[in-house]
């Protein structure tokens, strides 16, 4: 590249002077100093926030029936059984043209799902007759006997070792039957550089890969064709709406909807199980300031963009099987959006537009989508981090992340993927590996290798626990040769399901808006961690007793005495939980990747810790076969006993370097708890926030509701439309969640003080 | 100040938001004089029924909080029970708290002022005050104790300027005598009073009673209604005192 002269000119790129600042970002792709020159910081408080426009309130009024539909319907609108979903498959579809200041939708109606059999025919089949729907003949015979799905390849590459594994449900919710997702795009690009320019710089980095044709360079070269061929189609998409994003947005609303088209294109071709937005509120703050500033715009208008933008992110859907929402509920899309955090030099990336994302849960009313994420640091501006605290107790949709965490790691441009995975925008993406079964391999390490619920010999034949009381120094050694077989297997697993991801089911529009070379991560994750930190510290501290059935499996057991449990910040126990995620990153570090990702894990299950505790019999620590896990790194409800700094502090323990994809943790507390007035309740939930994430807590979901609301809220659905709740990592809109998943959030620990 | 004081703990709570300003690290001791009819804690009337525990044991405890605390302007609270059963311990622990820059906050029914000596008091910050009835009859009937001793712990708090903090519990048929609420406002007002708190009876303490098998007499006893609860706020701010 020539770099003297600038790729983008300046004369291009606006309409309004004066012209945006800094060169780096016009000779190459550089969003990250495109922000950091042009960005306002906002230390002010809320006061400046515009209501609602008639416009947006007609237009939200249509789309609130739309979904009152929609759950009329049993959840699903309409489906599409016909077309294939692309880029370009479908015609433009609106809601009330005339209303919408933001366009486009996933195919040619609002919430009507599209078609995508990539990942799997049998999978998007089973989706669209869940629904009643059949996919069309044509379809199913072109994905049947013609052109091989991603589900195919992984069954054809799975081990015997991996099939048993998955079907003990020890490693459950990989994304083998469904889209990985979990991959960020740089939607920003698009706005800033426009299409024509991304695909300059596709086709010289095409061409530098010219010589040295090996297995790896062939891949990238396809890659990058396959990356063309989407930019192009993102053009064409665009067009259709009657937008030519050729070239850079010239002004607030059309960065608006070129990042927005960017990320529309993604969610016509991937039905990820995670679709994040990343990190797009402040860059969209530098070209709105503009506007403003040159009296092109007002706030009303600035709002009303992103609200619009708002809705249209609340209304993207796919089809997805039952299965799928049992582990999943509540049709959670991880729209994520990753807001605020701090520059590295110390400014903060707090900016009016972090303000006006989280003020459409006051103009639109709370939802659970996009996942809104506050990145936190200690250095937050204070009226922000009081704003946010005020928008927890009224809507319960935030979650906090620590940016003073995991800013050292990741720097100041990266965003949250799905619930708690960091990743630099448009320079990393991780394989997403859903989870390990911590406590059912604990079981196994008691039974030797055999399942608790079937007696099938899954796990090495190793040799059980033989006495009547298990003792720790007896049990933690077969559990440690458990887990390495178990990571070995989990391993084997999500190598096969990412090499076959890549080359049947690639995700050519969100690479294509990456650079060429990027860090890939393997995002291992383990399930019952309070489980099994429980069961070893009852076997060190109290003596358990087990039971045996006629099969000579232990299947229950009868503790005798004290024993500290996690979450009361004891260290006799919380050294064990620390221990457990040290111990399972080793292995997982030790193994071998595909494609050389880096390992990483987190400690999450999203809702699926109610399906892992039905799959899972009884537990050390007294827990009842079949009953759920404590979801994340949550203590076991009702055994933290000490108040919630306490709880707050075990977890704050686990240590993030090696949990690097991330370290959930879920806090629910009655109003009245947290203070006696609104100004105190802001201040203390502004504090407890400072103390966790002072403390190294990495990941905070707030839930502020008393426990009757959520009673009433399951006997009468209708009353509660917009009720959002925060989940593990995600937030859901309570009404749609299984009775046994609404029944676990209720029974989960309401703090009654903080 | 002594670190090898050491005194009855029945348990602690490590985030409290009602008991004093911000975020507080709550400790609960044991031992009470009297036995109201509503006592949420009444597993906490025996002093010896609880764990003996070192006040430097309870501080670093504390010490594990303190960076929560201070960020919300809030510190450590002692309730009970009655913390004047043991005001040793209570000094020893404010002091230490103090030292670690924490606000210290003594919930206290005042019964045993005459126990809280100057060094007790120059280690508090507030003193949260229970006059739990205005005329003295009502007052033994429904404790068990003489009003008396705690009016004159009040006065004495006044003479000494200790920011306090008057609580008072709303419990329909025992304390709802709106020219008793009236008399005790008048009074309240002259001492300057910083702030009151109307605290609606709840019954949640009834569980805790027929665990430990002592008839709960105020079964039928209903919370107050919205509306009684009000009104008596109103008579509190018709004397310029502030109320929650």
């Amino acid at each position: 590249m020539d770099r003297v002269t600038p790729q983008v000119l300046d004369s291009e790129l606006s309409l309004a002077r004066p012209a945006f600042a800094g060169t780096s970002w016009k000779h190459e792709i550089n969003v990250r100093d495109f922000i950091q020159n042009n960005v306002t910081p906002y230390t002010g408080d809320e006061t400046f926030l515009a209501s609602p426009t008639e416009r947006t309130l007609a237009l939200w009024k249509q789309v609130l029936k739309l979904m009152e539909e929609e759950r009329a319907k049993k959840g699903t609108l309409d489906m599409d059984t016909e077309i294939v979903s692309t880029i370009t498959s479908h015609e433009p579809g609106y809601i009330d043209k005339p209303l919408e200041q933001i366009v486009g939708l996933q195919t040619d109606k609002p919430l009507k799902r599209a078609l995508m059999p990539f990942g799997g025919i049998k999978i998007a089949e089973k989706a669209a007759a869940a629904y009643g729907y059949k996919v069309s003949k044509s379809v199913h015979d072109v994905f049947t006997y013609y052109r091989k799905t991603h589900n195919d390849g992984v069954f054809d590459g799975y081990t015997e070792n991996v099939r048993k594994a998955r079907s003990a449900h020890l490693l459950t919710g990989l994304p083998d039957g469904y889209g990985r997702g979990r991959i960020i795009g740089d939607y920003r690009r698009v706005a800033l550089y426009g299409i024509d320019r991304l695909i300059e710089d596709r086709k010289v980095q095409h061409a530098a890969l010219d010589h040295n044709i090996n297995e790896e360079t062939i891949r990238l070269r396809e890659e990058l064709s396959e990356q063309l061929r989407a930019l192009n189609e993102l053009k064409a998409m665009a067009a259709s709406y009657g937008c030519d994003i050729s070239k850079p947005a010239r002004n607030a609303k059309e960065a608006v909807q070129w990042t927005y088209f960017g990320y529309l294109a993604s969610v016509k071709e991937q039905n990820g199980a995670a679709m994040s937005l990343g990190r797009v509120s402040t860059f969209l703050d530098i070209f709105i300031e503009r506007d403003l500033d040159a009296g092109l715009i007002t706030e009303t208008e600035a709002q009303e963009y992103i609200d619009h933008l708002i809705m249209k992110l609340r209304m993207i859907r796919f089809a997805r099987t039952p299965e799928y929402n049992d582990l999943f509920s509540g049709d959670p899309v991880w729209v994520t959006e990753s807001i605020g955090g701090m520059g590295i030099d110390g400014r903060t990336l707090v900016t009016k537009t972090s303000f006006r994302f989280l003020h459409t849960l006051t103009n639109l009313g709370p939802a659970p989508e996009p996942n809104l994420t506050v990145l936190w640091s200690n250095n937050l501006p204070d009226a922000f981090k009081k704003y946010c605290a005020h928008m927890s107790i009224t809507s319960s949709a935030i979650q906090y992340e620590n940016d003073d965490l995991m800013r050292p790691y990741w720097g100041d441009d990266y965003g949250i993927a799905c619930c708690v995975s960091a990743m630099r925008i448009g320079k990393q993406m991780q394989f997403f590996g859903a989870r390990a079964n911590l406590a059912k391999t604990l079981l196994y390490a008691i039974n030797g290798g055999r399942d608790e619920i079937s007696g099938k010999q899954v796990g090495p034949a190793m040799q059980p626990v033989s006495g009547d009381v298990l003792k720790f120094d007896e049990v933690m050694p077969k559990f440690d040769a458990m887990m390495d077989y178990v990571a070995q297997t989990y391993m084997d697993a999500l190598n096969v399901i990412h090499y076959m991801h890549d080359k049947y089911c690639y995700e050519r529009i969100e690479m294509a808006l990456h650079d060429r070379d990027i860090l890939r991560t393997m995002a291992c994750g383990i399930a019952g961690l309070s489980i099994v930190t429980d069961s070893l510290s009852a076997m060190k501290y109290a003596t358990v007793k087990v039971k045996r059935d006629n099969r000579g499996l232990a299947v229950d057991f009868e503790t005798e005495g004290e024993y500290p449990c996690y979450g009361n910040n004891d260290d006799r126990v919380d050294a064990i939980a620390v221990d457990l995620v040290e111990r399972f990153m080793k292995k997982l570090k030790n193994l071998k990747t595909y494609r050389n990702a880096m390992p990483t894990q987190s400690i999450l299950t999203i809702t699926s810790n109610v399906v892992y505790g039905k799959n899972t019999g009884t537990t050390p620590d007294g827990r009842k076969g079949g009953e759920p896990f404590a979801p994340g790194a949550n203590p076991m409800h009702g055994r933290d006993k000490k108040g919630a700094l306490a709880s707050l502090s075990s977890v704050a323990k686990l240590p993030y370097q090696h949990s690097q994809d991330g370290i959930s943790n879920t806090f629910s507390i009655i109003p009245g708890a947290l203070g006696k007035t609104n100004h105190g309740r802001k201040d203390n939930l502004a504090g407890l926030l400072d103390g966790y994430f002072m403390s190294g807590g990495h990941h905070l979901n707030v839930n502020v509701f008393a426990r009757e609301t959520l009673m009433d809220a399951m006997d009468h659905p209708e009353k509660y439309p917009q009720l959002t709740i925060r989940v593990s990592g995600y937030a859901v809109n309570f009404i749609k969640l299984t009775r046994e998943q609404q029944l676990d959030v209720i029974h989960r620990t309401f703090h009654q003080c903080v | 100040m002594s670190v090898n004081v050491e005194g009855y703990v029945h348990s602690v709570e490590t985030g409290g938001a009602v008991d004093g300003p911000g975020l507080r690290f709550v400790v609960f001791l044991s031992g009470c004089q009297l036995r109201c009819l509503y006592c949420h804690n009444p597993d906490t009337w025996h002093m010896k029924d609880a764990k003996k525990t070192g006040v430097a044991h309870l501080l670093n405890e504390v010490l594990l909080y303190a960076h929560y605390l201070k960020r919300t302007g809030g510190g450590v609270t002692c309730t009970g029970g009655e913390p004047l059963t043991q005001p040793e311990f209570v000094t020893a622990f404010f002091q230490g708290c103090k030292a670690m820059g924490l606000h210290t906050a003594l919930d206290t029914n005042g019964f045993l002022g005459e126990h809280a000596n100057d060094a007790l008091l120059n280690a508090t910050d507030l003193v949260l005050l229970d006059i739990k009835a205005w005329d003295p009859g009502v007052y033994k009937g429904l404790t068990g104790v003489e009003l008396a001793p705690t009016l004159r712990f009040a006065e004495r708090l006044a003479e000494m300027g200790k920011p306090t903090w008057l609580r008072y519990v709303l419990v329909p048929g025992w304390t709802d005598n709106l020219e008793h609420v009236t008399e005790l406002a008048e009074y309240a007002a002259k001492l300057k009073i910083e702030k009151v708190e109307v605290l609606p009876f709840h019954k949640m303490g009834e569980p805790k009673w027929e665990a430990l098998k002592i008839p709960y007499q105020l079964k039928d006893t209903q919370p107050p209604e919205p509306e009684l609860i009000a009104h008596v706020k109103e008579i509190f701010v018709s004397y310029g005192l502030k109320t929650v």
